[in-house]
C-alpha cells in the first residue's frame, strides 16, 4: 500500500516531523506558498505542487530520508536547480520533493588524472571555474549552465552546444555513488571509468531520476583549448543554412559547436539586453566554433570552414576578433531562450533530433506548419547534431490557442520522426513528452524500459509517472500494467497525430 | 520432433548446419532479426540453452549448449550516410565488437565503443525484439538500453542491428615510434601528456607485440594536415626529437599486428585504472601473469593483456586488482576458463542483485550460455 506525503492532514504532519528530525525543521517545507515555488521547472507549461519539500544537507541525510520514505511507501522526486525543460522534476501532492542543491561540494579535483568528484548539487559552471587553475574544464555546457546542477545533468544526460565535438554528459561521467529507492548505497563504475561489469553508469545517466539519486559523481575533465576561432555566418534562407551545415559535417572537420538561429530568434536576441550584433535581415545565422590545442591547426581549419560556408551560400562570414567579441556572440546564443520568453506570455519548447542531412527539409516543413496554424515558431538549435529547438511563443489566455499550439507541436514532432529522428535530444521525456514515446518505441521496447526501471525501483516510487507511458507497455515477464496502471493515468498514448508526410515532400 | 527438425520447420532447411561446429552442437543461422526472435521464443518454450556466435574470430565457439545461434547471415549494411556520418549495420558485421566493448589504441583519441553507438536492436532470451536509441546523434528518449548491449557479452540479448556514428577518414595520418626500456618510455609518455599533445593513439607495446628488441611507444596523429603537422612538431619539441616517423605501410602493419595479436592468443583481458597508476598496474601484470603480450594506453589508464594463463592466476590477479578498485574484464578465453573466471567476476557491493535483476529481465529462462560472473 502506498502512503501519501500530503501537505495537509495528520499523516502529512507526522511525515514532516520525521523528515525534520533528519534534516532539521528549516530544511522541510510544508507551507503551501513555499511548496508552490517548486511547482514548475524551466518549462512554464507544467505545474505540480509537491506534498512536502525536503532539502537534505549530506549524503547520509539523503540515505536517511530515502529509507524513511521507503519504510512508509511514500513516492519521491529528486530535483536539482529545477532548470529542466521536460516537467521531469515535478512532484505531485502525494509525493515528497527531494531537493539536492545543498549537496554542493566539489570533493576532489585530480589534475594528473583529469578527474573531478562532485556532489549532485554543484552548479555546472562552478566545476569548470574550480578546474580552471589546472588548465582543465568540464565540457558539457547546457545553456542553463550558470544555474543547473551536475546531478540534474546526469539525470537528463544533458547536452549543450559543445557536445558536438566532445560528447554529452554520458561521455564524461566515469562513476557514480547512487542511493537506490530502498536507501541502499551502491558504487557504479570504477575510479578510472572502466565499467565494472555491465555499464550501469551509462544506463543510469539519463534515467531521469527513476533509478535513484546520484550522491557522488565522478567526471572527466578536459584540457582548456589553447586556440579558439568563432565564426558567424549569415544566410538569406533557412534551407541554405541547413545545407551549409551538412557541408561542414561532411568535410570531416568536427567543429566544437555549430549552432543555428533563425530570423525570429535573431530579432528576439537583438531586442534584448543580450544583443550580440546578429544581422537582423538574415533568414538564419550559423555560429561555428573551432578549437584545439594548436593555434596554427585551428586557424587553418577555421579558414577551411569559412570557405565551405561561403561556397554554400553564406552572405558573409565574420570571425570574432577577440575574446570579448566571441563572448558577445555566444551570450546571444546562450540567452536566446530567455530572450524568446519576451516574445509572449507562454512558450512551448521542443527538442527533436533529426539526421543532419534532413535539416533543410525539416526546417521548411516546420515553417509551413507554423504558417498553417498562424503561430510564431523560433528556431535556435544545435545544428551540428541535428538537435532542433523549435519554440512556439503564444498567449495561453487566448481561447483555443493552446489547443492549436499542441496540435502544431504534434505535427512538428511527427515530421521529425518521419525524417528518421527522435523526440528528445537533451531535455528528456519527463511529463512533457510522455505522449510522444509510443510514436518511436513499440510496446516491447517500452515494456523493456519499464522492467529495467523496476530492477532499480521495484515499486516505481522514484519520480513516478515519468519517462515511460505505462499504458503503452506490453506485458513483460510478469510485470502487469494493471498493477501500477494508475500512476501515470495522465499520459495519453493516443498517437493520432496526423502524420504530415506531405509537409516533408510538398 | 528433434531440435533440428523443429528449427528447420521454423526457419527453413538452410538455416541449420548440423555438422558445422567442432563439438557437434547444431548451428543455426537465422536470416533476419525476426527469425532470431522466432528461434529464441521457441528456445524459451523448449528450454533450449543457446550460445551466440558471431564470425567466430573472437570468442571461441565452445560453450556447452543445445544449439549455436550465429549472426553470420545478418551481414547486411543497410545504410551508410556520408552526409550524416552515420551507418546502420546488421550484427554479423560488428556484433561481437559491441558485445565485448573491445577497443584498440584509437580509443585514446576517439573514445570507446559506447560513444559510437547511436542505437541497438537486440533480441531477448524469450524472443522479443527490443529497439533502443535511434540513428541520430543525440537521443535521450527513454532509458539508454544501448549501454547494456555495449560490453554486455550477450547476457542481455542477441544484438541484431546497430546504428553507429562514423568519422570522416583523416586527411593526414602519421605514426611515430620510440623504442626503449619500459621505464624510459613511461617517462616519455608522461612528458607527452604534460605538453598537452593530443594524439589519436598513444600506445605502449611490449617487445613481442611490436616485434622489436625493446618496448615501443607508438604515437599516432590523425586529422587535417595542419593539425597533424602541428601536433607532430609539439611531440618533437616535448621529447627532444627522439621519435621516428613510420611510413604509411609500416604504420599500417604495426597497428594491424597490435590488433590481431590479441585475437590469436588463448586469453585476452582488459584492465582499466587511473592514468597515473598505469605503470604500477603493468608491474603487477608482469609479476602475476607475465608481460609478453601487453598493449597499454597510459593516457586513459587502459591496458590489454594477451597470452596463456591459468584460472588460478586470473582469479588471484583479479582479487589483487579489485583491492586497487581496478576492474578486470575477460574478453576472450576457452570455455573452461570463462566459466570459472567469468567475464566480470565479482561486482562491487550491492551491484550483483542489480545485474541479476537485469539478466532475469532480459533472459527469464536463462537461455543464453554466457559466463558473466564465473564460479568463484
Amino acid at each position: 500500500m502506498t502512503a501519501t506525503a500530503g501537505g495537509r492532514g495528520e499523516r502529512g504532519e507526522s511525515l514532516a516531523a520525521a523528515l525534520s528530525e533528519i534534516v532539521g525543521a528549516r530544511h522541510v517545507r510544508t507551507a503551501l506558498p513555499e511548496r508552490v515555488t517548486y511547482a514548475r521547472d524551466g518549462l512554464p507549461t507544467h505545474r505540480r505542487v509537491p506534498g512536502v519539500v525536503v532539502l537534505p544537507g549530506s549524503r547520509d541525510e539523503v540515505v536517511a530520508v530515502v529509507r524513511l520514505l521507503a519504510a512508509l511507501g511514500v513516492p519521491f522526486v529528486p530535483r536539482g536547480a529545477g532548470t529542466g525543460l521536460s516537467g521531469g522534476a515535478l512532484a505531485d501532492d502525494d509525493a515528497v520533493l527531494l531537493v539536492l542543491t545543498r549537496l554542493n561540494r566539489i570533493l576532489a579535483i585530480d589534475p594528473k588524472n583529469r578527474i573531478a568528484v562532485v556532489e549532485p548539487g554543484v552548479v555546472n559552471v562552478r566545476l569548470s571555474a574550480a578546474a580552471a587553475p589546472h588548465g582543465l574544464y568540464y565540457s558539457p555546457d547546457p545553456s542553463s549552465q550558470t544555474a543547473c546542477t551536475i546531478g540534474g545533468n546526469v539525470a537528463e544526460n544533458a547536452g549543450g552546444p559543445h557536445c558536438l565535438k566532445y560528447g554529452v554528459t554520458a561521455t564524461h561521467v566515469l562513476g557514480l555513488e547512487v542511493v537506490l529507492a530502498d536507501g541502499q548505497v551502491v558504487e557504479l563504475g570504477s575510479p578510472g571509468g572502466e565499467p565494472w561489469g555491465p555499464d550501469l553508469v551509462g544506463l543510469f545517466v539519463g534515467s531521469e531520476g527513476n533509478f535513484g539519486i546520484a550522491t557522488r559523481i565522478r567526471v572527466r575533465l578536459l584540457p582548456v583549448p589553447r586556440a579558439i576561432r568563432t565564426l558567424l555566418a549569415d544566410f538569406n534562407a533557412l534551407r541554405t543554412a541547413g545545407e551549409a551545415v551538412s557541408a561542414v559535417i561532411a568535410s570531416g572537420i568536427v567543429p566544437a559547436a555549430l549552432e543555428m538561429m533563425d530570423q525570429s530568434c535573431i530579432n528576439a536576441v537583438e531586442d534584448s539586453v543580450y544583443a550580440a550584433g546578429y544581422p537582423r535581415d538574415a533568414a538564419a545565422v550559423l555560429l561555428v566554433e573551432l578549437d584545439g590545442s594548436r593555434e596554427e591547426a585551428v586557424a587553418a581549419d577555421a579558414d577551411t570552414i569559412a570557405g565551405i560556408l561561403r561556397a554554400h551560400g553564406a552572405r558573409s562570414v565574420l570571425s570574432a576578433a577577440d575574446a570579448k567579441q566571441r563572448e558577445r556572440l555566444w551570450q546571444g546564443r546562450k540567452k536566446a531562450f530567455g530572450a524568446m520568453g519576451r516574445l509572449s506570455r507562454d512558450l512551448v519548447v521542443q527538442d527533436a533530433v533529426v539526421p543532419r542531412s534532413s535539416l533543410p527539409d525539416v526546417l521548411e516543413a516546420i515553417g509551413r506548419i507554423a504558417a498553417a496554424y498562424g503561430l510564431t515558431v523560433s528556431n535556435v538549435f544545435h545544428a551540428g547534431d541535428g538537435n532542433l529547438h523549435p519554440n512556439i511563443s503564444f498567449d495561453g489566455r487566448v481561447p483555443g490557442l493552446k489547443a492549436r499550439v499542441d496540435q502544431a507541436s504534434g505535427e512538428i514532432m511527427a515530421v521529425c520522426i518521419a525524417a528518421g529522428g527522435t523526440i528528445t535530444g537533451e531535455h528528456g521525456i519527463g511529463l512533457d513528452k510522455l505522449r510522444y514515446m509510443p510514436l518511436i518505441f513499440d510496446g516491447d521496447a517500452l515494456a523493456a524500459m519499464r522492467a529495467v526501471r523496476r530492477v532499480f525501483d521495484p515499486d516505481e516510487r522514484v519520480n513516478p509517472g515519468k519517462v515511460v507511458p505505462i499504458h503503452a507497455c506490453r506485458e513483460w515477464s510478469g510485470v502487469r500494467n494493471a498493477e501500477f496502471g494508475m500512476r501515470n493515468k495522465s499520459s495519453s498514448v493516443d498517437s493520432a497525430f496526423p502524420t504530415p508526410h506531405s509537409a516533408l515532400t510538398s | 520432433m528433434s531440435l533440428v527438425d523443429r528449427v528447420r520447420a521454423l526457419l527453413g532447411d538452410d538455416a541449420v548446419d548440423v555438422a558445422a561446429t567442432p563439438d557437434g552442437v547444431p548451428r543455426v543461422a537465422p536470416g533476419s532479426p525476426d527469425a532470431v526472435g522466432l528461434l529464441l521464443g521457441t528456445a524459451r518454450e523448449e528450454g533450449w540453452r543457446v550460445r551466440v556466435e558471431g564470425a567466430g574470430t573472437w570468442l571461441p565457439a565452445d560453450a556447452p549448449a543445445d544449439l549455436a545461434l550465429t549472426t553470420r547471415r545478418l551481414d547486411k549494411i543497410p545504410a551508410i550516410e556520408p552526409q550524416d556520418l552515420s551507418a546502420t549495420a546488421e550484427a554479423g558485421t560488428l556484433g561481437s565488437v559491441v558485445a565485448t566493448a573491445t577497443a584498440g589504441p584509437l580509443r585514446h583519441g576517439f573514445g570507446a565503443v559506447r560513444d559510437h553507438l547511436l542505437g541497438v536492436t537486440f533480441v531477448t532470451g524469450d524472443g522479443r525484439l527490443v529497439q533502443s536509441g535511434g540513428r541520430v546523434m543525440k537521443n535521450v528518449a527513454g532509458y539508454d538500453l544501448t549501454k547494456l548491449a555495449a560490453g554486455g557479452f550477450g547476457a542481455f540479448g542477441v544484438i541484431v542491428l546497430v546504428h553507429l556514428r562514423l568519422r570522416a577518414l583523416p586527411r593526414a595520418d602519421q605514426t611515430l615510434v620510440l623504442e626503449g626500456s619500459r621505464e624510459d618510455l613511461t617517462q616519455v609518455a608522461d612528458d607527452i601528456a604534460a605538453a598537452a599533445v593530443q594524439p589519436a593513439a598513444h600506445e605502449l607495446m611490449s617487445p613481442a607485440l611490436a616485434r622489436r628488441e625493446r618496448w615501443l611507444l607508438a604515437v599516432r596523429f590523425a586529422g587535417s594536415a595542419a593539425l597533424v603537422s602541428a601536433e607532430e612538431a609539439a611531440l618533437r619539441a616535448a621529447t627532444g626529437g627522439r621519435f621516428t616517423a613510420l611510413r604509411a605501410d609500416e604504420a599500417h602493419a604495426l597497428w594491424m599486428r597490435a590488433a590481431e595479436s590479441f585475437a590469436t592468443r588463448p586469453v585476452t583481458f582488459r584492465v582499466g585504472g587511473l592514468p597515473d597508476s598505469s605503470d604500477e598496474l603493468m608491474d603487477l601484470l608482469q609479476h602475476q601473469v607475465g608481460d609478453e603480450w601487453i598493449s597499454a594506453s597510459p593516457g586513459i589508464g587502459a591496458i590489454r593483456w594477451g597470452g596463456e594463463t591459468t584460472v588460478d592466476r586470473l582469479r588471484r590477479l583479479r582479487r589483487t586488482l579489485a583491492g586497487l578498485e581496478v576492474p578486470l574484464t575477460l574478453e576472450r578465453a576457452p570455455w573452461p576458463v570463462r566459466a570459472a573466471v567469468g567475464h566480470f567476476g565479482a561486482y562491487r557491493e550491492g551491484v550483483g542483485p542489480l545485474v541479476a535483476g537485469l539478466r532475469r529481465t532480459f533472459d527469464p529462462g536463462e537461455a543464453f550460455v554466457v559466463a558473466v560472473e564465473g564460479t568463484e
